[in-house]
């Protein structure tokens, strides 16, 4: 509160020297902060997940036990596809377009094979949601993730359908790429910690 | 200018040209984006849920006149308590505050013509009529019977589908709460006019920045244990269910890791209030800005390390009630230091007791009472033997009627002429001030006593012994109904025939009053440049009565 007495005609706020009633674009802004809010709730995944494992004498129970070979290969497979997609970021920044919808579209491919490989082991598991509260934690937590996954796709898909339009994406103009390429890398994220938690705390006991 | 140069999307652009000179009556019960006409939205919807959980306190000081359970059925008492706490922090304190007076008032603070996400904006409060739609329609289901806190096993064993409903009410309005929550960081952080700096942004931004922080990283949180306990209910699983190897304390503390929060997020907006209301009808500079600011902060820092207090009789381990004393005795100390502001900045101001001064000072003398109830229940020792008393709802009823609830009035009183461009009745709003402080005072005061003599809070019955003290508590809450009634009389009758109201009536400083009542669409034709603080009152030599510029 350090303002020098301001001399009468000029304390009425006066007329901007630039008049500006465009509308910003801070859409890449409000994602993050988005995201902060997402990672809180799968925070509070874990937490509920790390507090019935450290409660418990045997975490998985016996007979909920979870195999690690098909989520490892989900694993790499979700993790690669985070590359994937920055290739099509990389590629619009040069301005090609038919180069992002060949990434995107791979990585769409990656993603719709990670969720089948997460159906088959839903399916062959031999337990299901409601067998103990490991199985209602562990289909509740890959259950949610799977469910950001099939997201990132339609937006994924999203952005391949935009791109059709001519000069809908420019190498200056692609903010809604870079969104769908951020939500990605979260939700490949928040796998990897899920993974280390489900599958690879299981084995290390 | 540096905004000029951020890259400006085609879409959002195009929408720019073609608006109305105003909005017409039918315009607010649409998907309208303008942020004021959503802070309106928001405003009077949750005073209608005001009024309805009002209605529902009234039917059970009703019933607790007597002794028995003679009025209503003790089931429906049990739903009326659920969803009279309910409705009274989702439906009425939360959008009123922070949706209302949040979405009005931060772009016109700011000098922004709108807020980052419009539609976003617009989305985030079409969440709520659903949300008030599930609660009200839960009633045919018996309505959830578990209390606002719905701890597990009492809400997996009642009234099953209201439960549920329940639920989803909450997970929809705290969905609406993040969104909000995105659009205020973003727009405060990015939307400023050029010439306002940090320090110089109004104490209410930053009481609505320590908030969005706050809701942003809670509420998730809450929601996971909301999601989680549907999936108890409907689908099996048995996360809260001890005798399938379930945790209920587990529940607890993600419930309160928003819920005490969720007490800031009803608070830290009328803070803000309060820091506007009070130097321009003080005619003085705030004492200590960068203090207040500070505290906002603080309180929204060490406020999510606070929750455990809430649960020192849930076999709570000792280091955890030590660890949560300590901090909630701490969390008090900010909110000390805001008290003492505003004591100070009163202190030699030229005190015009306008409604919303009165309510401001209202707030001053109740919050100090609910606070220092507050300190007494946050030390475990005291809290183990009034967990769950009458010593509880009357510390909470301070700090949430005769803190939030007074600020909103403080808040509706100073700004109804900039959202409406008609001033309210002055003396219609000394007859409701009055009557709401009397009858404030008599509803809760008693309460401290029935609490210390071991009253349990949430029974539809009691033992006579305390039946007198009772009666005066409910006479008080006739008083509280009796006295919305002027207000509304006042709202209804000034929004239509009220004496008009000029840019500026309160000779304000801050940027909302540098435009019309109420502001034009896009708030300003040319956007304001600041030339002074917030509350730079009277220091160019001036008396207080004036405002540094002459003519404002």
């Amino acid at each position: 509160m350090t303002t020098a007495p301001t001399p009468p005609e000029l304390a009425m706020p006066a007329a901007s020297p630039v008049d500006d009633h465009a509308h910003h674009d801070f859409r890449l802004f409000g994602l993050l902060t988005f995201l902060v809010s997402e990672s809180l709730m799968f925070g509070a995944l874990f937490a509920v997940f790390l507090i019935f494992r450290a409660e418990f004498p045997a975490w998985p129970p016996e007979d909920t036990e979870v195999e690690l070979l098909l989520p490892a290969i989900n694993t790499v497979i979700l993790v690669s596809s985070s590359f994937v997609i920055h290739y099509g970021d990389v590629a619009i920044k040069k301005g090609n377009v038919a180069g992002l919808q060949k990434w995107y579209g791979l990585t769409a491919v990656m993603g719709v094979i990670f969720l089948a490989g997460q159906a088959y082991e839903y399916a062959t598991l031999g337990y299901g949601l409601t067998t103990n509260v490991f199985a209602n934690c562990f289909y509740i937590m890959t259950g949610f993730h799977g469910l950001h996954v099939f997201v990132g796709i339609l937006l994924i898909l999203g952005v391949i359908w935009r791109s059709r339009l001519p000069g809908h994406y420019t190498a200056a103009k692609h903010t809604g790429v870079a969104m769908a390429e951020i939500y990605w890398h979260f939700v490949d994220i928040i796998w990897i910690v899920l993974f280390v938690l489900i599958y690879v705390l299981a084995f290390l006991n | 200018m540096a905004q000029a140069q951020l890259p400006v999307s085609g879409e959002f652009s195009a929408a720019g040209g073609h608006h109305p000179t105003a909005w017409k009556w039918y315009d607010y019960f649409t998907f309208n984006v303008d942020h004021k006409l959503i802070g309106i939205q928001y405003l009077v919807f949750s005073f209608v849920f005001y009024l309805v959980g009002g209605l529902m306190a009234v039917v059970m000081r009703t019933e607790l006149y007597t002794p028995d359970a003679d009025v209503i059925d003790p089931n429906l008492y049990n739903a009326l308590l659920t969803n009279h706490g309910t409705i009274m922090i989702f439906g009425w304190v939360v959008p009123a505050a922070i949706g209302g007076f949040g979405n009005f008032l931060v772009p016109l603070m700011i000098g922004a013509r709108d807020m980052a996400f419009p539609r976003l904006n617009a989305l985030a409060f079409w969440l709520l009529p659903p949300a008030g739609l599930l609660l009200v329609g839960s009633f045919f289901f018996g309505g959830a019977q578990a209390g606002w806190t719905s701890y597990p096993p009492l809400s997996l064993i009642t009234a099953n589908t209201a439960q549920s409903m329940w639920c989803l009410s909450i997970i929809l309005a705290g969905t609406s709460s993040i969104l909000g929550s995105v659009n205020f960081i973003v727009t405060m952080v990015k939307m400023r006019v050029p010439s306002m700096p940090w320090d110089k942004m109004p104490l209410f931004c930053w009481a609505m920045m320590a908030t969005s922080i706050l809701a942003l990283l809670s509420t998730p949180v809450l929601a996971i244990g909301l999601i989680l306990l549907l999936f108890d209910i409907n689908f099996g699983t048995s996360f809260f269910k001890p005798d399938a190897g379930g945790n209920v304390i587990i529940y607890q503390h993600l419930f309160w890791f928003y819920s005490h929060p969720a007490v800031y997020l009803m608070i830290l907006p009328i803070f803000g209030i309060m820091s506007e209301v009070i130097p321009v009808h003080a005619r003085k500079p705030i004492f200590g800005y960068k203090a207040i600011v500070g505290s906002s902060m603080v309180i929204c820092f060490i406020g999510l390390f606070v929750w455990v207090h809430h649960m020192f009789t849930s076999g709570t381990p000792p280091w955890m009630r030590m660890f949560f004393t300590i901090s909630t005795l701490i969390v008090a100390v900010p909110t000390g230091v805001k008290i003492f502001s505003w004591t100070a900045t009163l202190w030699g101001g030229k005190i015009r007791y306008t409604s919303a001064m009165l309510f401001a000072i209202g707030l001053l003398i109740m919050f100090v009472v609910g606070g220092l109830s507050g300190v007494t229940l946050g030390t475990a020792p005291v809290d183990i033997h009034m967990h769950d008393t009458y010593y509880v709802v009357a510390h909470f009823h301070y700090v949430l009627f005769g803190g939030s609830v007074f600020g909103l009035y403080a808040g509706i009183y100073h700004w109804f002429p900039k959202m409406t461009g008609r001033m309210l009745n002055e003396p219609l709003g000394k007859v409701h001030f009055i009557l709401t402080l009397i009858g404030a005072n008599l509803t809760f005061l008693p309460m401290h006593v029935l609490g210390t003599q071991g009253m349990p809070r949430r029974v539809a019955m009691y033992d006579p012994q305390f039946t007198q003290i009772n009666q005066i508590c409910t006479i008080g809450a006739f008083i509280l109904a009796f006295s919305v009634i002027p207000f509304l009389v006042n709202v209804i009758w000034s929004w239509g025939w009220g004496e008009k109201a000029s840019g500026n009536p309160w000779r304000a400083l801050t940027l909302e009053w540098t435009t019309d009542s109420p502001p034009m669409i896009e708030n300003w034709h040319r956007l304001p440049v600041l030339t002074h603080g917030p509350y730079d009152y009277g220091l160019a030599g001036h008396a207080p009565s004036e405002t540094t510029p002459s003519h404002v």
